[in-house]
C-alpha cells in the first residue's frame, strides 16, 4: 500500500519535474539503463554528476572573480564541461542557462555571464534539491520494475 | 576469454586477424556482441553513463580518463580493442590529437563524441579521420551501431588487398557483397544476417591464408622502421613498395604500408596545415578551416576550369573572379577544411580517367577558353590574359590551393586529375605551391585552361590531368611559385593542381598507382591517393570506384601530357562520382574523411567547381598580375608553410622550383553544385 502510494507519488513527481522543464530525454535514457543489476543507477550518476560539477562550478566562480577584463575564452571552456556534463544527466534547464552563459562569453558581456551564472547556480541547487527528494521516495518505493513484490 | 572476444569482434573479418583464425565460427554470431571498446573521457559522469550504455549493448567495455594512459593501454594491447569512443575537448591532451596518433599507430576506427555541434569542430573530426562524431549527450542508440565502422574498417582493408592485386584479390570479391550490407546498414536484423554471410566468407578466408589479411599494428618501432625508410627514399619516391622493401618486415605487405603511408600524409598534412597557417604565406585565405577567402579564390579558379567546362554557373564565375580579384569573397562554401586536401589529391588519380581526348579538347580551345561555352564574366581580355600569363594560372593554382585547401576535394580532383605524379603529389599537401605548378602547365592557353581547370576540378579530380598536359608548363610553373606568394589566396583551392604542374614536365606518374607523390626530399604529405582510393576507410565511396578507374587509365593518359581533355569533360566525370558518394566529396579518396564529406557537399561543390573554373579564367588574369615575385618564392613560402608541401615543391621544383606553390586548397565553401553533372 504504502508502497504503491510511494510508487505513484515518484510517477507523479517525476512527471513534474518534466513538465517544469527541469529534465528533459536524457534522464528517461539513464532511467531505462538501470535494471536489477544497477538498480541505484540514475541515483549513483547524479551523486557523482553534483560531486564533480561542483569543482567545475567553483571554477568558473573563481575565473568571475579573477581580475577584470574576464578571460571569456576560458570561461566558455569551462562552461562547456559544464554543458556537457548537465547535458548528459537530462538537466534540461541547467543546460539552458549553459548555453545563455556562453552565448554572453562570445559577446563579451561580463555583467551578461554574472547574471547567468548565478541564475544558473539557482537552478542547479534547486534540481539537486529535487533529485534528492525524488531519489529518497524511489527508495522507498522500492525497484520500479518490479510491480508487485510479496513482501 | 580472448577467444571469445575474438570471435565476437572478429566477424570474420581479416582486420581482426587473431579473430579469424582463432574463433572460426562461434565468433560471428555474436557479433556485435563482445565489441571491444575504449571509452576515453575526462568527465566521469559521461564516462560512467557511457560505459553503462556500452555494457547494455553487451560491448565489453574499458575506460579512461585520459588520453594518455588510452594511448599507452592501446600500444600495450595491441589488437585488444575494436574501436575508441573520445571526447573531444580534454584537458591533458586534445581528442582530434589523440585521434591521429591512434589512426596513424593502430589504425582503428575512432568515433568523436562532444557536447559542441558546431560545424568546424565536426568538420575537424571528418578531416582528422574520425569515422563518425556523436553530439552529447550520446544517446544508447547512437551506441549501438558503432560496430559498423569496426566492419567498414576491416572491410576497407579488404578492398586494399583486392586492388593491390594481391592473391587475395580473387577471393575478395564475393565478400564485397556482404560487406556492402554492413556498411550501410543500420538495421540490426540485417547486420546479424550479414554477419552470417561474413561469417562464412570468414571461415572461407580463415582456409586460405592468403585471403586473410591480419590487421597490422603499427607500433612505435614499426612506425619508427616506416619513417626511417621513407625519410630515406624521400617524400618523393616513398612509394609503398621500396618502402616495403627498406623496412624489410616479415609479413608485412604492400597494402599495409600504402595505407599507413597514406595515414601518415595525411596527419602530415594536417600538420602542415597547421604551420601553414602559421607561417601563412600570404594571407588569411591560409586559414584551412575558413579559407574564405581561399575559397573564392579557389572557387574561383575552379570554377573556371569548372566554367570552362561549362558547368559552372555565371555566378560562380563571378565569385571567382572577385576571388581573383583577390576580394575575399564570401566563401564559397566549400567548407574543405585543408587537411582535406589531401583528400582531394587523392584524387588525382581518377582524374586520369578523362584521358587524351578529353585533354585535347581542352588544350585546342583558346586558352582563354577556358570557359567557352560557360557564361562566365571573364572578359575575352582576362582570357588573352590567361593565356599570356600562364603566370596568373600559377597564381590562381596558388590561391587555389590556398583556398582549396579545405573544401575543394573536388577541386583538387578535377585539377589533378591526373595521374600525373605530381598532381598527386599535390592532392597530398594539397598546397598552393602545386596549383600553380599544375597550372603552369599549360602553357599555352590549354595550359591554362587546364590549369585552371585543374584548380577548379580539383574537386572533381576529373580535370586534373587537363593541367599536366600542358606542356608549357614550366613557364607556368614558374609563375604560380611567385604569384602564390604574393596572392593573397591562401587557400588554393588548387591542391590538386600541384600535381599537374608536376605532371607534364615531369611525366610524373604515380607508379604505383597510390598516391606516390614524387616530392624530393621532405614527406610528401599529398596522400597516394590510390592508396586513399584503396583505403576508403569509413567512406563507402563511389568514388573510390571511380578513382580506381582513373587510377588505371589515367597514368598512361595524364602523362602524355594532353591537355586536351576539356575541363567540361573532366568536371563532369569528377562530378558522377563525386555526387554519387552523397558523402564522399571526396572523390578524391580522401580516404579517411577528409574531405568535408557533407553530402551536400559534393554535388553542390562540383557545380561551383565549374562556374568556378569560369571565374578562374578571370581570376588567373588577374592574379598573374598581381604575382610578382619569383615562383621560387613561392617554393620556399609553401614548403615552409606546408609540410605537404614537401611534395609539392618537390613536385614543383621538378618543374622550375615551383614546389612551394601547392597550398592547401581550401575548399571551403565550394560548392560544387554549380556544376552540372
Amino acid at each position: 500500500m504504502d508502497r504503491n502510494q510511494s510508487r505513484r507519488q515518484l510517477t507523479a513527481m517525476k512527471q513534474s519535474l518534466f513538465d517544469q522543464g527541469l529534465l528533459d530525454e536524457q534522464f528517461v535514457q539513464l532511467e531505462e539503463l538501470q535494471d536489477d543489476a544497477n538498480p541505484n543507477f540514475v541515483e549513483e550518476i547524479v551523486t557523482l554528476y553534483y560531486r564533480d560539477s561542483s569543482r567545475l562550478i567553483s571554477n568558473i566562480e573563481q575565473a568571475l572573480k579573477e581580475r577584470t577584463p574576464l578571460d571569456f575564452n576560458k570561461l566558455d571552456t569551462l562552461m562547456h564541461q559544464f554543458k556537457g556534463s548537465s547535458s548528459s544527466i537530462g538537466a534540461k534547464k541547467v543546460k539552458a542557462e549553459c548555453n545563455l552563459f556562453r552565448e554572453y562569453c562570445r559577446a563579451g558581456n561580463a555583467e551578461g555571464c554574472m547574471k547567468s551564472f548565478q541564475q544558473l547556480k539557482k537552478e542547479y541547487a534547486a534540481l539537486r534539491k529535487k533529485l534528492e527528494a525524488y531519489f529518497q521516495l524511489a527508495r522507498q518505493a522500492g525497484p520500479q520494475e518490479t510491480a508487485c513484490r510479496s513482501k | 576469454m580472448n577467444l571469445s572476444n575474438n570471435s565476437k569482434g572478429s566477424m570474420s573479418t581479416p582486420s581482426s586477424s587473431s579473430l579469424l583464425k582463432t574463433t572460426g565460427d562461434a565468433v560471428t554470431d555474436q557479433f556485435p556482441a563482445g565489441l571491444r571498446v575504449l571509452v576515453v573521457d575526462d568527465d566521469p559522469t559521461c564516462l560512467m553513463i557511457l560505459e553503462r550504455m556500452l555494457r547494455a549493448c553487451l560491448y565489453e567495455v574499458t575506460k579512461c580518463k585520459r588520453a594518455e594512459n588510452a594511448l599507452s593501454l592501446l600500444r600495450e594491447n595491441k589488437n585488444g580493442f575494436d574501436i575508441v569512443l573520445s571526447d573531444v575537448h580534454m584537458p591533458d591532451m586534445d581528442g582530434f590529437k589523440l585521434l591521429e596518433h591512434i589512426g596513424l599507430e593502430m589504425d582503428l576506427p575512432v568515433i568523436m563524441m562532444s557536447a559542441d555541434d558546431g560545424k568546424s569542430v565536426v568538420m575537424k573530426g571528418v578531416t582528422h579521420g574520425a569515422c563518425d562524431y556523436l553530439i552529447k549527450p550520446v544517446r544508447i542508440e547512437a551506441l549501438k551501431n558503432i560496430w559498423q565502422h569496426v566492419v567498414r574498417k576491416r572491410k576497407s582493408g579488404w578492398k586494399d588487398l583486392e586492388q593491390s592485386g594481391s592473391v587475395e584479390e580473387g577471393d575478395r570479391p564475393p565478400k564485397g557483397s556482404d560487406d556492402g550490407d554492413y556498411s550501410s546498414s543500420l538495421n540490426e536484423g540485417k547486420a546479424s544476417k550479414k554477419r552470417r554471410d561474413e561469417e562464412e566468407d570468414g571461415e572461407e578466408r580463415d582456409d586460405s591464408s592468403t585471403l586473410k589479411k591480419p590487421r597490422v599494428v603499427w607500433s612505435v618501432e614499426l612506425h619508427q622502421q616506416f619513417m626511417a625508410a621513407v625519410n630515406q627514399l624521400g617524400i618523393d619516391k616513398a612509394v609503398p613498395k621500396k618502402i616495403l622493401e627498406l623496412m624489410n618486415v616479415p609479413g608485412l605487405t604492400r597494402e599495409n604500408v600504402a595505407s599507413h603511408l597514406q595515414k601518415y600524409r595525411l596527419y602530415l598534412r594536417r600538420l602542415s596545415g597547421v604551420s601553414q597557417q602559421q607561417t601563412n604565406l600570404n594571407n588569411p585565405f591560409l586559414n584551412p578551416q575558413e579559407a574564405t577567402f581561399g575559397t573564392t579564390s579557389f572557387n574561383g579558379i575552379d570554377l573556371q576550369t569548372l566554367s570552362a567546362a561549362g558547368q559552372l554557373p555565371a555566378q560562380s564565375l563571378a565569385k571567382l573572379q572577385a576571388v581573383g580579384l583577390d576580394r575575399p569573397t564570401a566563401k564559397t562554401g566549400i567548407p574543405l577544411p585543408l587537411s582535406e586536401h589531401k583528400n582531394l589529391f587523392s584524387f588525382e588519380n581518377p582524374r586520369l580517367r578523362f584521358g587524351e581526348g578529353q585533354l585535347q579538347h581542352l588544350s585546342s580551345s583558346k586558352p582563354m577558353n577556358l570557359l567557352h561555352g560557360i557564361p562566365t564574366n571573364v572578359e575575352p581580355k582576362q582570357l588573352a590574359n590567361l593565356h599570356h600569363s600562364n603566370q596568373s594560372l600559377g597564381n590562381l593554382n596558388v590561391r587555389v590551393n590556398a583556398s582549396a585547401v579545405q573544401n575543394s576535394p573536388l577541386l583538387m580532383q578535377m585539377a589533378q586529375t591526373q595521374p600525373r605524379g605530381q598532381m598527386l603529389g599535390e592532392n597530398a599537401g594539397s598546397h598552393v605551391t602545386r596549383f600553380p605548378s599544375s597550372l603552369v602547365q599549360p602553357a599555352g592557353p590549354n595550359g591554362i585552361s587546364n590549369g585552371v581547370m585543374g584548380n577548379g576540378i580539383a574537386g572533381t579530380s576529373n580535370i586534373t590531368p587537363v593541367y599536366n598536359h600542358l606542356p608549357q608548363s614550366t613557364s607556368l610553373l614558374n609563375f604560380p611559385m611567385n604569384q602564390t606568394n604574393e596572392i593573397p589566396v591562401s587557400s588554393f583551392p588548387l591542391r590538386s593542381t600541384p600535381g599537374i604542374t608536376n605532371i607534364p614536365t615531369k611525366g610524373m606518374f604515380y607508379e604505383e598507382g597510390t598516391s606516390d607523390i614524387k616530392v624530393s626530399g621532405g614527406y610528401v604529405p599529398s596522400y597516394d591517393i590510390f592508396n586513399e582510393l584503396h583505403h576508403q576507410k569509413s567512406h563507402d565511396w563511389d568514388l573510390t570506384n571511380t578513382g580506381m578507374a582513373y587510377d588505371v587509365s589515367q597514368h598512361a593518359n595524364l602523362l602524355q601530357g594532353n591537355i586536351d581533355v576539356s575541363p567540361s569533360v573532366l568536371v563532369h566525370q569528377g562530378f558522377p562520382s563525386i555526387q554519387q558518394s552523397g558523402q564522399h566529396r571526396d572523390t578524391s579518396s580522401i580516404g579517411k574523411g577528409m574531405f568535408s564529406t557533407d553530402e551536400g557537399m559534393h554535388q553542390g561543390n562540383l557545380q561551383n567547381v565549374g562556374q568556378h573554373v569560369n571565374n578562374l579564367d578571370n581570376s588567373v588574369t588577374v592574379k598573374v598580375e598581381r604575382i610578382p615575385d619569383p615562383s621560387s618564392q613561392i617554393n620556399n613560402i609553401f614548403s615552409e608553410q606546408y609540410g605537404q608541401e614537401d611534395l609539392m615543391s618537390a613536385l614543383l621544383k621538378q618543374q622550375e622550383g615551383i614546389g612551394a606553390a601547392e597550398n592547401e586548397f581550401d575548399f571551403d565553401g565550394y560548392s560544387l553544385d554549380n556544376i552540372p553533372v
